[in-house]
């Protein structure tokens, strides 16, 4: 691999060469490295939101709870909230498309690695921007959602956070949406037509393209906020003509499209590890795909049902109940084509397995229980309630997170090279099962019996004790499920790194990512596979017998396309090469953002940081040039 | 920005096109880019065209548009688009000469749009009408606001094209970035059209006197 740590000494700042050590993170612009940045940051922010969630469930265990006040409650919830969607299941998402969408479709990159490493460090930056208001004077206390008038009569500075630092973040997934929908697009191997294309794969486009048309949205909407409460603006100020209810119309027009931002991904990933191991193709591909279009086309057109109770009159409600009930038709398509992969397979229960199931099952309930919010009278009765908070959390929790995780012990093998423990998997499968249902299942009674959302205690004559304990046991577990994953890998890495062969293809998977050794090579494949079918790599390994009609292996050495490589070992392959100046531009937006509240003074200073950063990265070659 | 290193260096044979689309992944990426920013000055635009005539206190849009005014600085703005493509045009036919005078004249053009923007926004503040003042001045403000920071955006990247002309940091062939500048710069072309005609030339009722000029 001499030809991708070449130097180059042209330019302000030395070219970087290293592709190992400390610095080598902060100056790679390798798909794969990025992704296991973007993932390691994501689960940090998981284990700081899930502690903020066990605040509120220590909060809520008991009637009139004195752990925290309003406010500092206020602020936790928000900042759960907040972190789990953007600073979690967001980037945990792009950390597995960034990894796998160019492993997936035989590419040797992303389309714009430095733009990817860009993407990166503004949602890093974005992300500790956000928590640093903890210490500046008060995190957001407005809900995620922020609502107007309150956010911008708010007068503390949380409100301010939360819409630059939204900004941030909404820059940094629109940059890599760009980029990935661009990879997805452009950069199939030979062969890869789009129907072709793994299930994944395709997920990622629609999220990449909902990210990209749903963000400038709230963009919008947030400079708008940010305008009113810094500059005296009157967008959402009732006494000056404004409206506080566009605020809710632009927040759910990003806001819905956003739900189906967290929860494709998963889709995508269930539908990658079911066929694997129920040893048969996806059924219905196709129908699969454009139910996943669908998806992505309808979740534009329901944002008002988060709106039943603002008023907005009959007509309105009756139309985005019908459209919101539409939406459950594609999603019940896919749903049934999860279960006719099932139905008739060779089964193999692996952790991966059980949480792609266990993301199907408790789908289906946060499913059921969008739909009762369809019918506007019905909805009346459980908006703001904690039956909402259960609804989402089976959708999101339930869809997104276990849906993540398979995906965690189904490529884990690929990215780092070690199985993790299936023992420790399984275990921590049923545990946080069992604790989602005990912690969430109740909220539905709870919810029911009137027990609001965002409310920070509650008196015990109201009765609702029980249910609340219960939930609270329920994200304890949660907890501890957590806290096994953890040891898995700490236990799984502690051990000695198995034979690259033994992990190469450890579940007899069908897709392009599985023929690259494991970890793969930097430049991932040493001769980009010629496609000729979906699940490639399973024709590539297993013929049907003409006689018997039975699957039965290909001849040995045919399946893997470095076994037989001519060139050898990646030589001559042109990277692109490592970059200082992603991350030198990056740090402008932080600037910009502490100065909008701090000092214009910083905001010059951000603007020129950045400005020195793309004029360096426009201006230095993406490949060093060799005879430096 | 462009990282044309994959596609020089994607795979060993020559044989197989370097895209799959057989576009750059620049301008594919450009594509996706304006069709996010349609949503943004989408956004914007709906938020003016929701608030238009509700604003409860003076100066209304009718007391203090200069529309002439206005329609020069549009003109200006809409004849740059001519000489971007005449830019890119000479820049195909490899005349250096040619396309450093149109790239610098549009470039000049942005900046006359841009600075008669200024000029009307002290204007405006002179006559009453501040960003906070009231919801037409806040409306006004951020949406035509917005788009002279795009308009200025793009005169830092005909500027850098020109001058990177003289450093010879341009590639062999330059029509390909000047092309992609040129998709942005038209882009930011259209939206004004549409912002000169919701905010300048459909007339807005006002309470205090007959609606538009």
């Amino acid at each position: 691999m001499s030809t991708v740590t070449t130097a180059r000494r042209e330019g302000i700042l030395r070219r970087p060469t290293a592709t190992t050590g400390f610095w080598s993170w902060f100056t790679t612009i390798d798909h794969k490295k990025i992704g296991i940045l973007y993932g390691a940051t994501a689960l940090v922010f998981f284990i700081v939101g899930g502690l903020e969630a066990l605040l509120i469930r220590s909060q809520l265990a008991q009637p009139n709870g004195t752990l925290l006040n309003a406010d500092q409650y206020n602020q936790i919830f928000t900042m759960h909230g907040i972190t789990m969607i953007f600073l979690f299941v967001m980037p945990l998402s792009a950390a597995f498309f960034n990894y796998f969408i160019p492993l997936m479709i035989g590419a040797r990159d992303v389309a714009f690695p430095r733009l990817n490493a860009y993407s990166y460090w503004v949602f890093l930056l974005g992300g500790l921007f956000l928590y640093s208001s903890f210490f500046l004077g008060g995190a957001p206390n407005c809900g995620w959602f922020c609502y107007a008038p309150n956010s911008i009569f708010d007068p503390t500075v949380g409100p301010t956070f939360y819409a630059l630092g939204l900004i941030i973040t909404g820059i940094a997934s629109t940059a890599g949406a760009i980029n990935l929908a661009v990879t997805v697009i452009n950069m199939r191997a030979p062969g890869m037509s789009f129907f072709r294309v793994p299930v994944f794969v395709w997920m990622g486009l629609v999220v990449q393209l909902l990210l990209a048309f749903s963000l400038p949205i709230i963009t919008v909407a947030l400079f708008e906020l940010l305008f009113d409460r810094e500059f005296g603006t009157h967008f959402f100020d009732p006494t000056a003509g404004g409206d506080p209810i566009l605020w809710q119309h632009l927040f759910w027009l990003f806001g819905h499209p956003e739900v189906y931002i967290l929860v494709l991904p998963a889709f995508g990933i269930v539908s990658e590890i079911l066929p694997v191991f129920a040893r048969k193709p996806l059924f219905g591909y196709q129908f699969v795909v454009f139910s996943g279009i669908a998806i992505g086309f309808i979740g534009f057109g329901v944002w008002a049902h988060h709106m039943f109770a603002a008023g907005l009159g009959p007509v309105a409600n009756t139309a985005f109940g019908v459209s919101t009930a539409i939406i459950a038709i594609p999603t019940g398509v896919k749903i049934f084509n999860w279960m006719g992969t099932l139905y008739g397979g060779d089964l193999r229960f692996t952790s991966a397995m059980l949480f792609a199931i266990g993301t199907v099952t408790m789908f289906v309930i946060g499913g059921l229980s969008g739909v009762t919010h369809t019918i506007v009278p019905s909805d009346y009765q459980q908006t703001d309630t904690y039956y909402i908070v259960a609804h989402f959390h089976y959708v999101i929790f339930g869809g997104a997170v276990f849906g993540l995780f398979g995906g965690m012990y189904y490529w884990w093998p690929k990215v780092f090279g070690r199985m993790l423990s299936d023992r420790l998997g399984k275990l921590h499968f049923w545990l946080m099962l069992i604790g989602f249902n005990l912690a969430f299942g109740p909220m539905h009674i709870l919810g029911l019996q009137g027990m609001i959302r965002r409310t920070y205690t509650y008196p015990a004559s109201l009765g609702l004790t029980f249910w609340n304990e219960v939930a609270t046991v329920g994200a304890f577990l949660i907890a501890l499920s957590i806290l096994l994953f953890l040891v898995n890998v700490v236990v799984t890495h502690a051990k000695a790194r198995p034979e690259s062969a033994d992990v190469a293809d450890p579940w007899d998977a069908r897709t392009l990512e599985w023929m690259a050794t494991s970890p793969p090579p930097i430049h991932n494949f040493d001769e980009i596979p010629t496609v000729h079918a979906l699940d490639e790599f399973w024709h590539r390994k297993y013929v049907e017998d003409e006689r018997t009609g039975r699957l039965v292996p290909a001849q040995a050495g045919a399946a893997n396309g470095h076994d037989e490589d001519p060139h050898g070992g990646g030589h001559g392959i042109h990277l692109p090469s490592p970059s200082y100046w992603p991350f030198v531009a990056s740090l402008g937006m932080p600037l910009i953002a502490y100065g909008v509240l701090y000092s214009w003074w910083l905001v010059g200073l951000g603007a020129l940081v950045a400005l020195v950063g793309f004029y360096g990265w426009a201006l230095e070659p993406s490949v060093a040039s060799e005879d430096a | 920005m462009a990282d044309v290193a994959i596609e020089r260096g994607g795979g060993h044979g020559a044989d197989h096109p370097e895209t799959t689309t057989g576009l750059s992944h620049t301008k594919l990426a450009m594509w996706v880019f304006l069709g996010s920013e349609c949503m943004l000055f989408g956004a914007l635009i709906t938020t003016y065209v929701l608030y238009r005539g509700r604003s409860v206190a003076p100066p209304y849009p009718a007391d203090i548009f200069d529309i002439p005014y206005t329609s020069v600085s549009s003109f200006v703005l809409l004849a740059s688009s001519l000489t971007m493509v005449l830019a890119l045009s000479a820049a195909q036919q490899r005349d250096e000469g040619r396309m450093r005078l149109w790239l610098l004249t549009t470039a000049l053009l942005g900046m006359t749009f841009v600075g008669g923007q200024v000029y009307e926004f002290t204007a405006f503040y002179h006559e009453g009408l501040k960003l906070s003042t009231n919801l037409f001045g806040t409306t006004f403000y951020v949406l035509t606001g917005f788009h002279g920071v795009h308009v200025t955006v793009g005169v830092l990247m005909l500027l850098s094209l020109f001058g990177m002309s003289f450093a010879d940091r341009l590639p062999e062939d330059p029509s390909f970035p000047i092309e992609m500048v040129g998709l942005y710069w038209h882009f930011v072309d259209i939206v004004w059209i549409v912002i000169f005609t919701v905010v300048y030339l459909i007339p807005t009722p006002s309470p205090g006197g007959p609606g538009g000029p």
